[in-house]
């Protein structure tokens, strides 16, 4: 059969493109969703590489690796979901590394709400306290190890509204259906600054450290764009724009 | 015993709110599927399309436009708290709210059609025995309704337990409060506890392929929806 020629210039064209700008699936956890918008569009335009992104928990992202989901590379929101991936064969050996370190705030929608050493907990006028889910999500844990530390954890459980990753707590305080609630600094910095409401940084040495992880997938073995997109995250840009949001690395 | 006291807990809400929101469906509903079966009214299209509207929307589109109007910004939660009764989100109140909502396409449209299909004539030889519109409707209307409410009830019912998207979008997952079964596997299954997961999706998958069964061998007509 005789090709068209367009066609085959097309084809030959296309191949071309792909051989040089590869794509990359990655699946990433919720609280890095907006830093890594900004680290995926820089590393188009650096490297022409295209990062899709999925958002969600870790759990969910765990169960859909483990049965063929097409991701190349994996952004925990912990050290252990790679960790196990990785002692389960799912990995690529070697290729797992801490990309940032979350830290945690206590916040509110409303100015004035939250003062700047979280006493505000041990007052205890508010409504409800929002947090990631403690049994899984990594932000959850950290907030029940602060408030243990308080003392306060017994009296607070019974407001708890729980949200199944770090994303719902956002929407429960943001809404104004919980007055407070823990989150990542990510979802409310902007710029290297607080961008609404009223906050407290959690300091890093009242919770064990939320070490992110990433790691590329076995389904990512060989591709291109998965070990680009690794090394551009160990890079000055991509560290930069993490810090911003309230990442430490 | 495979099931934890948590699993039970979660059981024992569903049970107690799919229950709820049956009876409330059944009383609001039949109105409303009454009306529908009878107007002639222009407003017959509109408020069909608002009641089947929960067939059409995704889950994530109920929850959301729910936490929003009925949180303390929104035009619900201002009248609610208003009354002194609080906001709805994150309470078992405001899931008997959500699911009433949520799972009236399922009550209605049984109800309305059953109501269609008993048609003038039995209520026209009611009325010539003088017997007021009232006694027509409760001693006519719902015997010949029978199977009507039937599936209704029973479509209600295992609709409201099968909820899932928009109890994890207001619920807040407290124990004994909005945790339902949905959510407790799903909350299984993000713990990477997939043996708990198991007895709790196996249990469910067994209820509602008996609950169908039961509608469609008991009750014939329930197919003709």
């Amino acid at each position: 059969m005789q090709l068209p020629r367009w066609l085959l210039t097309l084809t030959a064209l296309l191949f071309s493109i792909s051989a040089q700008a590869a794509e990359v699936n990655v699946a990433v956890a919720a609280n890095f969703t907006a830093p890594m918008n900004a680290i995926a569009a820089e590393f188009a335009r650096d490297t022409g590489h295209q990062a899709k992104l999925s958002f969600g928990s870790s759990g969910k992202f765990y169960a859909q690796i483990k049965n063929g989901a097409p991701f190349h590379a994996f952004l925990s929101a912990d050290d252990e979901t790679p960790a196990r991936l990785e002692r389960e064969g799912q990995t690529v050996a070697d290729s797992r590394f801490t990309y940032a370190i979350g830290t945690l705030v206590l916040w509110s929608a409303q100015a004035g709400v939250v003062d700047a050493k979280g006493d505000v907990l041990r007052k205890g006028q508010f409504n409800k306290l929002a947090i990631a889910n403690p049994r899984f999500a990594p932000y959850g844990r950290a907030a029940v190890e602060v408030l243990t530390g308080m003392g306060l954890l017994d009296s607070l459980t019974p407001r708890f509204v729980q949200g199944e990753n770090i994303a719902q707590p956002w929407q429960f305080v943001s809404t104004g259906n919980a007055e407070l609630g823990f989150v990542a600094l990510s979802q409310v910095m902007r710029n290297g600054r607080i961008s609404g409401g009223s906050a407290w940084i959690v300091p890093s040495k009242l919770h064990a450290p939320i070490r992110q992880d990433a790691v590329i997938l076995a389904a990512g073995k060989g591709n291109v764009a998965a070990v680009a997109l690794m090394s551009y995250l160990k890079g000055d840009k991509a560290k930069a724009i993490m810090q911003s949001y309230g990442y430490e690395i | 015993m495979p099931l934890t006291d948590a699993d039970l807990a979660a059981i024992w809400l569903t049970l107690k709110l799919a229950s709820v929101t049956t009876l409330l469906l059944l009383l609001l509903g039949t109105p409303i599927a009454w009306w529908l079966a009878r107007t002639r009214s222009w407003w017959k299209g509109p408020v069909g399309a608002v009641v089947a509207l929960p067939l059409v929307l995704p889950p994530t589109v109920i929850g959301f436009y729910l936490l929003v109007t009925m949180g303390p910004n929104g035009p619900v939660g201002q009248f609610t708290q208003s009354l002194g009764l609080g906001v709805l989100p994150f309470t078992f109140a405001g899931l008997v709210v959500a699911s009433v909502f949520y799972s009236l396409p399922f009550v209605v449209q049984p109800l309305q059609n059953a109501f269609e299909a008993i048609g003038e004539r039995p209520l026209e030889a009611a009325a010539t025995l003088r017997a007021s519109p009232l006694d027509a409707f409760f001693s006519v209307v719902l015997p010949l309704a029978r199977p009507g409410y039937l599936t209704a009830g029973v479509l209600g019912f295992a609709h409201t337990v099968g909820e899932f998207g928009v109890v994890l979008m207001i619920g807040g997952n407290i124990p004994e409060q909005t945790r339902v079964i949905s959510v407790q596997i799903y909350d299984h299954v993000e713990a990477m506890d997939y043996a708990q997961a198991h007895w709790l999706s196996g249990g469910m998958l067994l209820f509602a392929f008996l609950v169908l069964l039961a509608l469609y061998t008991l009750n014939p007509t329930g197919r003709r929806k």
